[in-house]
């Protein structure tokens, strides 16, 4: 009798919360990260808060970018190295809903706590608190996009020396699409006007790689493993 | 439908043979069509009534993007066919065709970057297919890095052909993106509307297009010989090659 | 029940599995034996569906292997060089995830499968605090929870002192009472009966 494919995606989710939260402290890493970079923009730019709001889109973003391809290190890296991934691959389970079940996972660690944090960076970056809600939806939306295309390239470079930063160069020209539309909902939330356009835009990326990116993924890493 | 045609593509020798014959053809039937393409370009065709002779570029400049994005979808569908039907040949053609893809964006990139000068007074807009072309050639370098990284040969194939295939959806994601970022803040820079050419000005265009698409595939066809080469090295029809 | 025929496999240059096939019976133990580097690995990968060999095939209960994947990983057990836990989680923990993910499984099968390879005493500590051998022993008691009829390990007593290395021997016995088949890469033979016994020894290509 086999486990089913939910209470078996429910496992794996479990497994990796409850080690995520005995090791806190990774949790907290990425989220510094990106606070830190929101406050270099300001050093590096100007203090005038009317001119950092027009910039405060392209530095929320790239930051939340940057952010979660560090997190992305730590998506498969453990799994891998302790052989749970071959584990996943052997279990009778689809590897394909077992991968997008850790995706999921990694997104409500990494994603979420990002864009709910985010405010703090936007305040500071003259952001009008009305434009937080979209700014914050739209965040959350495009981290979980990153987060699909980034299992994909996490899954290519497990076999692959000095796997970071080739992980970096292979996702960020993937990220194109949901940085443009991301920032662009942020930039329309500032001035106060309707996100509607993209977003949907957003959510439409969001679909496409919850269809296409775990079997991606899948692919990635079983040729990882041989 | 009888398939030993395409199966024949996937035996190392007889591909390496088929490559040796054929390149002498496209190689020469390329530089044809290239001089009769610059003639008519260069010389024929009209001075466009609003840049003068700044346009003729195009002909250089619009073949070598149209190859960049042919070349990734080969590239592309090349490994898809190696990882499907598990071709050796088929990878080692993707491989082949990843650094001449390269070089058509780096073209492009520098022929769109001189057009500019003349253009817009200077080397540099973010125009939206020259932003196109800058991601894409990052792709090509993703795709190449990602191939070097890997020490097992097969396993580097099969990675980069999943990464290629993955890259190939996602690039007309990445020019609509662009294309909808490009039009929220200027309007359309093109460089140069199919609407404004005259059909002297056309024919040129298409026959360079003709002349790097058979130029491709002479420089695919010994790249390709030389892949071979080296993936088989040990094997017996090499010996016999080389000697 | 589990036949392996003309597997041809490379590794890079290398012709690593060469024209290799073997059968075995329910009850039967496949030992496979040759120095390192000869592909005792890469066989048991190849047979797990792992690596893909170039030339050959698999078959499990008269299907190829490749075509019935999930149904044949179900029957499946398979042991590599590191036993496949999470250092900071605890043995039982351990077990109870990567068995729950294949099979509905209760603390009390795992306290007992825990209790059967000696692990019992150590089942509440994170991993990470065990020593290798500790770790190999709460391994084998995954295998045994798997409830697996096919058994693949790849150098099950490494770590283990002379009662782990029996104890490993009295697993596969049980195992192949129970019409399980068992394919074990090993430096030195088991203890078990000759007749349940077959030796399979590769070269180094």
């Amino acid at each position: 009798m086999k486990t089913g494919a939910l209470a078996a995606a429910r496992l794996v989710a479990a497994r990796d919360l409850s080690l995520a939260f005995r090791k806190p402290s990774q949790l907290l890493q990425p989220l510094m990260f990106f606070m830190i970079v929101a406050t270099l923009f300001p050093l590096t730019l100007t203090p005038e808060l009317s001119r950092l709001r027009d910039a405060a889109p392209g530095v929320l973003w790239i930051g939340a970018l940057l952010s979660s391809l560090l997190a992305l290190e730590f998506l498969f890296r453990d799994d891998a190295v302790d052989g749970t991934l071959e584990q996943f691959a052997l279990s009778g389970q689809s590897l394909t809903w077992m991968l997008f079940a850790k995706t999921c996972t990694h997104w409500l660690l990494t994603g979420l706590p990002l864009a709910l944090s985010a405010p703090l960076a936007a305040l500071a970056l003259g952001v009008p608190v009305a434009a937080l809600g979209a700014m914050i939806a739209a965040l959350a939306l495009g981290s979980f996009g990153l987060s699909l295309v980034g299992a994909i390239c996490a899954g290519l470079t497990l076999g692959a020396r000095r796997g970071g930063v080739l992980l970096s160069l292979l996702t960020l020209p993937l990220s194109v699409p949901i940085l443009v539309f991301g920032s662009d909902a942020t930039r329309l939330a500032i001035v106060g006007a309707d996100i509607a356009g993209p977003m949907y835009m957003l959510s439409a990326i969001a679909v496409l790689g919850v269809t296409l990116a775990p079997l991606a993924a899948a692919a990635a890493v079983r040729i990882g493993l041989e | 439908m009888n398939w030993t045609w395409f199966h024949r593509f996937g035996s190392a020798p007889y591909m390496y043979g088929f490559a040796q014959r054929w390149t002498p053809w496209f190689g020469s039937a390329a530089l044809l069509l290239m001089l009769i393409a610059l003639y008519g370009g260069l010389v024929l065709a009209p001075p466009d009534y609003q840049q003068k002779d700044a346009f003729r570029i195009v002909y250089v400049h619009a073949p070598s993007a149209t190859l960049s994005l042919l070349i990734y979808t080969t590239m592309a569908v090349t490994a898809a066919v190696g990882l499907i039907w598990r071709m050796k040949v088929a990878h080692a053609a993707a491989a082949a065709c990843a650094p001449i893809g390269a070089w058509f964006t780096v073209a492009t990139l520098i022929t769109g970057s001189l057009w500019g000068k003349p253009m817009w007074g200077t080397y540099w807009a973010w125009d939206p297919r020259l932003t196109s072309e800058l991601v894409l050639l990052f792709l090509y370098f993703g795709y190449m890095g990602l191939r070097a990284a890997i020490e097992d040969p097969q396993k580097a194939d099969k990675a980069s052909a999943v990464l290629a295939i993955v890259g190939i959806v996602n690039v007309p994601i990445i020019k609509y993106s662009v294309n909808w970022w490009n039009s929220l803040h200027q309007p359309a820079t093109r460089l140069l509307g199919k609407a404004d050419m005259d059909w002297s000005m056309v024919w040129p265009l298409l026959t360079m297009f003709l002349a790097f698409m058979l130029f491709f595939g002479a420089v695919l066809l010994i790249r390709l010989r030389a892949e071979l080469l080296r993936r088989e090295r040990g094997a017996s029809w090499v010996r016999e090659v080389l000697s | 029940m589990l036949s392996v025929s003309g597997l041809h496999l490379w590794r890079g240059d290398r012709h690593v599995l060469r024209n290799v096939s073997f059968e075995a019976i329910p009850g039967r133990c496949v030992l496979l034996t040759g120095r390192n580097g000869a592909g005792k690995t890469t066989l048991l990968r190849a047979i797990a569906g792992l690596l893909e060999p170039e030339e050959g095939q698999v078959s499990w209960r008269g299907t190829s292997t490749r075509q019935t994947r999930n149904e044949f990983h179900a029957e499946l057990a398979y042991l590599g060089h590191e036993p496949p836990l999470k250092g900071d989680l605890t043995a039982r923990e351990n077990l109870a995830y990567s068995i729950g993910i294949r099979r509905p499984v209760t603390g009390a099968e795992v306290d007992a499968a825990l209790a059967r390879t000696g692990a019992a005493k150590f089942a509440d500590r994170a991993v990470r605090l065990l020593s290798a051998g500790q770790r190999r022993r709460v391994a084998l008691a995954g295998v045994l929870l798997a409830n697996a009829v096919l058994w693949l390990l790849d150098e099950p007593a490494t770590n283990l002192d002379a009662e782990g290395q029996h104890l490993v021997a009295d697993l596969v016995a049980e195992q192949l009472a129970r019409a399980g088949v068992v394919v074990a890469a090993v430096h030195h033979s088991l203890p078990l009966a000759a007749e349940s016994l077959t030796e399979l020894t590769l070269d180094v290509a």
